[in-house]
């Protein structure tokens, strides 16, 4: 099977998922994304020539603030011109296909499409379909993957612990629904980390899971015994609904993090969310604002991981 | 019209014959085998050196979508597949708009095929109005006006009781129901089988026991009713076990597989690949041996294409956005061919599987080539090698996972009712 992210020399043409990035290409990644954060400065991030002239387009046909904000951000830093198109869901009940809407943004002259979905594959969907010109950069689809997410996730841990072999890191939370969990565990694996958990109740987690390469917690306590690195997921209210949990309330008691139980993890674990975060449900405010808390820092990192995408893609066309 | 099939290997699996055999047709029926008849004086002579003749393939699942849904597939395109395909009988799936629910569509459907002269179609009727899963259709009349066959296709029926009352009136007249077990709630918003690919891949999953527990209401209801039960597209290990279990103890219980999950697995969605967005979804590695070794012990009966066309639009979507389906009747021998070839199976038993087999599961008297039989036959070379073009195809599908696929054994003569219906 191809891998359809790469071109035929082997660099990225497209950022679809975590799975299957050579190590190679995911050190690029981080190494190119520490060039464009001066932390020294108070984390200031320059602005550079790399994609004048260049036109990147932000498709979301699903709500975003922060990731798309970040990636516009991250495209005026590097100088492209940069459309944003918040689709939703009512166009398509106006009958334009995906590919009808994608086509119609290539005879606008797109050079780059970052693209937010909620049904898995439609990145791919789209980066199968384009001119070899035009690169496609996944935002989040479905509960696929959301390889940036992953990356900043990834340029965190980095930046906070410096080395991923020696590393224990936990994933707390509904990993059923979440690509970026799916993304964080492709990229943690494949970046050497020997010991990656998951933490949910069974009704939070897919089937077979463990295949994915990690160790399975039902219990907290557990779970977060001695880690360096916790990875906290975002609980959606409608999980409620379906009959997976039966109140926010039990969830927080028994798999929110708390200072109680952030004390089982090593004394200078970090602590991660990828944001929104639903305070009291899946973390208590006094962790979320607390001094293990990097969720403020890996936002700022996200910019800086967005950046070096981007310009890796634009620069594989030389 | 006479016909004389001359020089070729004749394989009819019910008739135990694979030998070097002439055939000759006249008025519509099979006249003899290997000697002409006195008197026979050929009109028409086929020379099938170095060719296979077969009953006419018995196709006991193509969608043909007429009525309703002509956008996908008509009776004229899907007609023609059959033919290239070398299917001669086919059964078709009551899940159009409307559902085959009524005696006048099922009349008007036959009419329309008739009057094409190509495959036979027997329908399939619905098991309950509308496929609503709540009232019961005319079976008898339906019966009268050519169903094979009571089904729900793949709606669903929830309701239990409604189940048992369907399966104890069909059984008052000894009606066949069919039924594709799939529990509605176990199975919502699913498109994948629930296993490592749907987890990796994000996509909802249908676990295995959505089968499962839909295939033992099933089969408790079909002991308790004395209803001929026949199992549709059986897709789990687990499932045909339980098929396997209840043959053993008796049960007149019967069933069929796709070909799709005889040869593909859920690995073969790759990066999402919607062609493989089917229907029961394609499963793992270890039921797709358990299914192969469910046709070999006898526990599956026939092998069918589930033949689905799909527009393309419906196709070139996010995979779990995409319409379940993939067009298949012209695939369906080399398919065959294909498995019997890996297991290392005989023709002649191979054959069975989509000859004599499915007909004897609607109840018709197709699928072999005794003296006197109806004279539905296909000829095929089976050295011949052809790549899966969606162009090519003469389905109004163009969707198969078999695309760029290389097969081995090609279609060369159709003859439906003593009548030469397609040649290449």
């Amino acid at each position: 099977m191809n891998n359809p992210q790469l071109n035929k020399d082997g660099e990225l043409q497209h950022l679809l998922t975590t799975e299957g990035l050579p190590v190679r290409i995911l050190r690029n990644i981080l190494d190119k994304a520490g060039e464009f954060v001066n932390v020294a400065e108070g984390r200031e991030i320059r602005k550079v020539p790399l994609l004048h002239g260049k036109s990147v387009f932000n498709i979301f046909f699903e709500n975003s603030t922060r990731t798309r904000t970040t990636f516009e951000i991250a495209a005026k830093k590097l100088s492209a011109d940069v459309v944003n198109l918040n689709i939703g869901s009512s166009s398509t009940s106006k009958g334009e296909t995906l590919l009808d809407t994608v086509d119609n943004l290539c005879a606008m002259h797109a050079d780059m499409f970052v693209v937010r979905h909620s049904t898995g594959g439609a990145a791919h969907l789209i980066a199968k379909h384009v001119a070899p010109t035009i690169h496609v950069i996944n935002a989040g689809d479905g509960r696929h993957a959301h390889p940036t997410q992953a990356l900043l996730d990834m340029f965190t841990i980095r930046h906070y612990k410096k080395e991923f072999h020696n590393l224990r890191v936990a994933i707390v939370g509904d990993v059923l629904h979440s690509r970026v969990a799916r993304s964080q565990i492709h990229a943690l694996t494949t970046l050497g980390v020997p010991e990656v958990r998951v933490v949910a109740p069974k009704t939070l987690l897919p089937t077979m899971v463990e295949k994915l390469g990690v160790q399975v917690h039902h219990d907290m306590a557990q779970g977060l015994k001695d880690v360096d690195v916790v990875m906290m997921l975002r609980l959606q209210n409608e999980r409620m609904q379906g009959a997976l949990l039966p109140s926010a309330q039990e969830y927080f008691k028994y798999y929110g993090l708390t200072q109680e139980r952030l004390a089982l993890a090593k004394e200078d674990a970090i602590v991660m969310h990828p944001g929104p975060m639903n305070r009291g449900v899946e973390i208590d405010s006094s962790v979320a604002d607390g001094t293990h808390s990097v969720i403020l820092p890996q936002v700022t990192f996200g910019i800086a991981v967005r950046m070096a995408v981007m310009s890796m893609l634009a620069g594989s066309d030389q | 019209m006479n016909i004389h099939i001359k020089n070729g290997r004749l394989i009819d699996p019910h008739n135990n014959i694979d030998a070097k055999q002439d055939v000759f047709i006249a008025d519509k029926h099979v006249a003899a085998i290997g000697k002409a008849p006195q008197g026979f004086v050929a009109e028409q002579t086929i020379d099938a050196t170095g060719m296979i003749v077969i009953p006419g393939l018995v196709d006991v699942a193509a969608r043909l979508r007429e009525p309703g849904y002509e956008y996908r597939a008509t009776l004229e395109s899907e007609m023609e597949a059959a033919m290239a395909g070398g299917v001669t009988s086919l059964s078709c799936p009551p899940d159009t708009d409307p559902p085959l629910d009524e005696p006048g569509l099922v009349e008007m459907l036959k009419h329309r095929a008739r009057l094409l002269n190509q495959a036979r179609v027997f329908p399939v009727g619905a098991l309950t109005r509308r496929l609503e899963g709540a009232e019961l259709t005319e079976m008898a009349e339906l019966t009268d006006a050519g169903c094979k066959a009571f089904s729900q296709a793949d709606a669903a029926l929830t309701d239990t009781r409604v189940l048992l009352r369907a399966m104890q009136y069909a059984a008052t007249f000894g009606f066949r129901v069919w039924l594709r077990p799939l529990d509605a709630f176990l199975a919502r918003d699913g498109v994948a089988h629930d296993g490592e690919v749907a987890t990796r891949l994000g996509l909802p999953g249908i676990p295995v026991v959505a089968e499962t527990i839909a295939l033992s209401t099933m089969l408790q209801l079909a002991r308790e009713t004395g209803a001929k039960l026949h199992v549709c597209r059986i897709s789990s290990a687990d499932g045909v076990e339980m098929v396997r279990n209840a043959k053993r103890d008796g049960l007149a219980v019967t069933c069929d597989v796709s070909m799709n999950h005889v040869h593909l697995t859920d690995i073969d969605i790759g990066f999402f690949d919607a062609n493989c967005r089917l229907m029961p979804p394609l499963r793992s590695q270890r039921d797709r041996a358990a299914l192969r070794a469910g046709l070999l012990d006898g526990t599956i009966d026939a092998i069918c294409s589930n033949h689905s066309p799909v527009d393309d639009d419906a196709k070139q979507l996010p995979f779990a956005e995409a319409e379940a389906g993939a067009t298949g009747m012209e695939l369906l021998l080399p398919l065959v061919l294909k498995w019997a070839a890996e297991e290392k199976i005989a023709l002649p038993d191979a054959l069975t599987r989509i000859t004599i087999n499915p007909a004897q599961l609607l109840g018709v008297k197709m699928g072999h080539l005794s003296a006197g039989a109806h004279a539905d036959v296909c000829v095929f070379d089976p050295a011949a090698t052809w790549k899966v073009e969606p162009a090519a195809l003469k389905s109004q599908g163009k969707n198969t996972p078999f695309n760029g696929y290389t097969m081995q054994g090609r279609v060369r003569h159709t003859i439906v009712e003593g009548k030469l219906a397609y040649s290449l």
